[in-house]
């Protein structure tokens, strides 16, 4: 295990009073690909990720983010907003949390929140319109009108992001975490929800943007089809503890993983089963 | 130390008064999830009725007290606690899936509209009353003549509350209404999935709320031998703060704030300044929520992600 | 034209008048028992201390017949106007009619108010409520980049009032404190800079840095309370300064407040009578009117200035942070917001604008005192945000006009004023609980500045 590893996540343990969700964790997410972490409900996967982006602190363990010029962060240690503007990992949700009162557009100028806020010399030089604000702006509407046209939301920039199809703002919620220019994304079940021809589109969104801006990304998923499809590793979970780990064809045939699936639910577990045929 | 015990007394109380306030505004925060404003008023309002009824009984010659202050009692009750209802389906209950501000600013409304109706009803001046109950035990006589007293109309506060206490507990715990308040606590949607008819169940916290503030104006009527139309705001926002100090959604937590409440501001009373108790009692409150939001026996909240 | 189902079954369920009257009986019967007591009996305290009765029970009768007759016609309304939340098809032409009716609302709203002093030169009583009112819609504008915007539920918004108030009244009359050094000890003396003419330009920004300062202070403990606790430790602080100002006779001079505040002068020329007036300069014959009127324009700027910062910053990325925290705190969490900042920049912006208010209100009424800053201010100011739709800048001012117009024409009922507040601000949030206003307007668009609407967005948690 020499490979260069974005995140390393060493032992570690989330316990909430007496119920322990996570035990002696340790797994590793690869720069530049994409990592899934599955395992069946209530395995733990969204509490790891609550520990990854700061939104639970860990009972005990190490979650090390190492970014490309070498510079580390334990992540850990920096506390909820930190995470994203300073470790630059950024995050979805399982249950959507846009601005649904916003539109789409303005989804995405918030989260240039950082970057704009230095351009408006912390508000001074905007409420002047002073011309170096303008520029920035202008690059920032750029920037989102760029992702926009990548999730196919162009003509509904203008539109409340609470009045988009389900799948639309699935889509959305990524290109916003995409626009705070993350070196980890981290996703929560993004195929949730979504039907055949969304999950299509769903993962070569995520092909192009492991292709195109190199983020790394780590996410959670149900769909099989989806994870089979598009993970270079998969990590498997069940009862907080790590119980396979490999490429997409050495977990599916691994005899524990469908253990683990068929003794929690049998659906999934021949859904595991059928993706590789 | 007699100055002291004697002071201990007082705050019991008056901490009583507050308790019984404080168990309306936990209830309704427990089933609804919002402040009731009004509350405060409720029960000057259950001051009110308790004194017209009183006057009312004197004046027929009746003297017997304890016949007097059971009936005033009953009547007091019964009919504040249909203001609470009142106050409910006219403010609250159309506004019940609405918008979280627009509940509050409703029970707001409702309060400025119960201070100044009684204003207009009954003149902004105090009403006295000569003091009813008289008489009491001395405890202990200090060596420099002063006197430690437990008066008879402190302990008709602290048994009526016991009483009520005990009463309402076993309402809550092992009644039907009782099981269904707690279902609509939990889940409404999932309560009433099952049977339970939610609006009666809301309506009815609202009533128990206002007997019980009710009860709370008649001992302060008696204790204090006054009432005026303002008095609801300030013993309001205490009780509010007992209710949060011992958790809010909690009875016994209600309780344990109005006695705590009641100690502090006899105690800062007593041995800091009079004129910045209510300053005291608001300080605890926002220390209470900073650093105890969950209140002493509150259950903690889990932020959800 | 199929019939709307919902309507044909409001039809066919449509309440007889059995009904009705077994409704309003029911409502008149709960009307006697509440009134019985209450107004049928009026207790007042005698000469001699002694409490007496007597009974009101015409009086009595009256409001139960009101009642009585008020709940038929409640019903019959009800009848008439359909169930609450039908939608109601309005035809297309009306529609474009009404929207270009509303973008028209405001600027034809700022050119009266401009010529408000021109065409009421006269009418004292006309001016001195339209600085009320503008009063209000300044405080009203402040409090929305709290609540509306930001989200943050502040019931004690007049204690930012208070403190621009006395900061003014108070600096105004003893002068700005500077230390300076020297070789006597104590060393360290505290000089008084008397402003003279000048006191409300300098003091003016001062109120209003210093209520922001406050307004920081305040806010650092309470931002991570949510929703209702934030709200009702607000009112708490909010109280707090008042009976402060209230009890601290030495500095604030108690319940008797503060008077002899200096009057605001023209950029240093005072509006009195005498050789160094205005109206002298200017060669006019001298006018109380003219003082007036300066402070009408000068309300209006104040205003409008706050109206003017707070739409920039909605464009900027701190009110668009703002209005995401009103949103989804812990998408913004996520996004790399600061939330303590982003909370702390909104409360001290509002606060900021409270004390300006505050300032002005002190150097107009040339008195204050504790008595002008109880949680009715507050209430009311909440009120007027609110109604007018959180986070419209029109609405709010619409609604400032409605309420503080309508409290006006319910002067000569001097006590029924406050009954009347009350039962208003129910019956209009029964009416609209999301406001005048009911739609957002995009911050940033496009192509297309299409309105949001407000049952989309959110209200805010903390």
């Amino acid at each position: 295990m020499s490979a260069d590893h974005i995140l390393s996540v060493d032992h570690l343990s989330m316990r909430f009073g007496g119920i322990v969700a996570v035990n002696d964790l340790s797994f590793g997410a690869e720069r530049h690909k994409i990592t899934a972490l599955i395992g069946p409900n209530g395995a733990g996967k969204t509490t790891v990720f609550n520990c990854i982006t700061g939104f639970y602190k860990p009972t005990s363990g190490s979650i090390r983010l190492t970014h490309d010029d070498g510079h580390t962060i334990q992540l850990e240690r920096l506390n909820d907003f930190r995470i994203s503007k300073q470790a630059k990992v950024a995050r979805t949700f399982q249950n959507i949390r846009l601005f649904p009162g916003m539109t789409a557009l303005e989804n995405l100028m918030v989260a240039q929140h950082n970057a704009l806020m230095r351009a408006s010399g912390l508000t001074l030089l905007g409420l002047i319109g002073a011309p170096s604000w303008r520029v920035a702006e202008k690059a920032a509407i750029d920037l989102a009108r760029t992702w926009l046209e990548r999730i196919g939301l162009l003509d509904r920039a203008d539109d409340a992001a609470g009045n988009l199809p389900y799948g639309d703002q699935r889509r959305l919620e990524i290109a916003r975490a995409m626009c705070t220019e993350p070196a980890l994304l981290c996703l929560d079940e993004p195929a949730a929800g979504l039907n055949a021809r969304e999950s299509a589109a769903l993962s070569e969104l995520l092909l192009s943007i492991r292709a195109n801006q190199g983020t790394s990304i780590l996410l959670i998923e149900h769909d099989m089809s989806v994870v089979m499809e598009i993970s270079d590793h998969v990590v498997v979970m069940d009862y907080g503890v790590k119980i396979a780990e490999g490429t997409p064809q050495h977990v599916r045939d691994d005899p524990r993983v469908i253990a683990a699936y068929l003794g929690a639910d049998e659906e999934e577990a021949i859904a595991v089963m059928e993706s590789g045929t | 130390m007699d100055y002291f015990a004697q002071q201990l007394i007082n705050g019991l109380v008056l901490g009583s008064i507050y308790g019984l306030i404080a168990i309306g505004y936990t209830m309704v925060y427990g089933i609804v999830g919002m402040i009731n404003f009004a509350h405060g008023d409720i029960f000057m309002i259950g001051g009110f009725i308790a004194l017209i009824t009183f006057l009312i009984l004197v004046s027929f010659g009746l003297t017997a007290i304890p016949l007097i202050l059971l009936v005033v009692l009953l009547v007091s009750m019964a009919i504040t606690a249909l203001y609470g209802w009142t106050v409910e389906r006219i403010a609250y209950r159309p506004l019940r899936h609405s918008f979280r501000l627009a509940p509050m600013l409703s029970a707001i409304g409702m309060s400025f509209v119960l201070t100044n109706y009684s204003q207009v009803a009954q003149g902004a001046r105090v009403k006295p009353v000569p003091p009813i109950i008289t008489g009491g035990y001395t405890l202990h006589e200090g060596a420099g003549g002063f006197v430690v007293q437990l008066s008879n109309i402190q302990i008709i506060v602290v048994i009526t509350t016991v009483v009520l206490l005990a009463l309402f507990t076993w309402l809550v715990s092992s009644t039907r209404l009782g099981r269904d308040m707690r279902a609509c606590e939990q889940d409404q949607t999932m309560a009433s999935l099952l049977g339970v008819d939610v609006d009666r169940t809301i309506s009815m916290t609202f009533v128990i709320g206002a007997a019980l503030a009710a009860v709370a104006g008649m001992m302060y009527l008696l204790y204090y031998g006054l009432v005026d139309f303002f008095m609801g705001f300030v013993a309001g926002i205490k009780a509010f703060t007992a209710a949060v100090l011992g958790g809010i959604g909690s009875l016994p937590g209600a309780m344990l704030g109005g006695l705590l409440i009641g100690l502090i501001e006899t105690l800062w009373s007593a041995y800091f300044s009079v004129e910045y108790k209510d300053v005291a009692a608001f300080s605890i409150l926002i220390v209470v929520l900073i650093f105890l939001p969950t209140g002493l026996l509150g259950r903690p909240e889990v932020e959800k992600v | 034209m199929s019939a709307n189902p919902a309507a044909a079954m409001q039809t066919s369920r449509a309440p007889g008048v059995a009904f009705i009257l077994k409704k309003a009986l029911i409502s008149a019967l709960v009307a006697l028992v509440l009134f019985s007591l209450m107004i049928g009996v009026r207790t007042e305290a005698g000469s001699d201390g002694q409490l007496t009765y007597w009974t009101r029970f015409g009086d009595l009768a009256m409001m139960v017949a009101t009642v009585f007759g008020g709940s038929i016609v409640v019903e019959l309304l009800r009848q008439w106007w359909g169930p609450v939340g039908t939608v109601r098809i309005v035809p297309p032409q009306v529609t474009s009619a009404l929207s270009l009716a509303g973008r028209l609302v405001a600027p034809v709203l700022l050119i009266f108010t401009f010529l408000v002093p021109v065409i009421f030169y006269n009418e004292r009583y006309i001016l001195d409520l339209g600085i009320l009112v503008l009063t209000y819609v300044m405080l009203g504008w402040g409090l929305n980049v709290v609540v509306g915007l930001a989200g943050l539920l502040d019931l004690g918004y007049v204690a930012f009032y208070a403190v621009g108030a006395y900061s003014y009244a108070l600096l105004a009359q003893s002068g700005i404190p500077y230390p300076h050094v020297s070789m006597v000890p104590p060393f360290v003396h505290v000089d008084f800079l008397q402003l003279g003419p000048w006191a409300f330009w300098v003091l003016l920004p001062v109120s209003g840095i210093l209520a922001a300062f406050w307004g920081v202070l305040l806010g650092f403990p309470v931002l991570r309370l949510r929703g209702d606790y934030l709200a009702i430790v607000t009112l708490a602080f909010g109280e707090i300064i008042r009976l402060v100002l209230l009890n601290w006779q030495s500095v604030t001079g108690g319940p008797n407040g503060v008077s002899g505040i200096p009057r605001p002068t023209m950029f240093g020329i005072p509006l009195s009578p005498g050789d160094d007036g205005l109206a002298f300069k200017l060669g006019i014959e001298f006018s109380p009117t003219h003082r007036i009127v300066f402070l009408f324009y000068l309300i209006l700027a104040l205003a409008l200035l706050t109206n003017w910062v707070t739409i920039r910053l909605r464009r900027l990325p701190i009110g668009r942070a703002w209005e995401a925290l009103r949103e989804d705190e812990v998408a913004c969490r996520a996004l790399g917001i600061n939330t303590t900042t982003t909370k702390l920049t909104a409360f001290a912006t509002g606060a900021m604008f409270g004390g300006l208010a505050g300032a002005f209100f002190a150097t107009r009424q040339g008195f204050i005192s504790p008595e002008s800053f109880t949680f009715h201010e507050s209430a009311l100011v909440l009120a007027i945000v609110v109604l007018g739709g959180m986070g419209s800048q029109l609405g709010v001012a619409l609604a400032a006009l409605a309420m503080i117009g309508g409290f006006e024409l319910f002067r000569g009922l001097d006590q029924y004023r406050m009954l009347v507040f009350g039962m208003a601000m129910v019956l209009l949030m029964i009416w609209r609980p999301r406001g005048l206003i009911g739609h957002r307007a995009p911050t940033v668009f496009l192509e297309r500045n299409q309105a949001i609407s407000s049952d989309l967005v959110k209200e805010g948690h903390g």
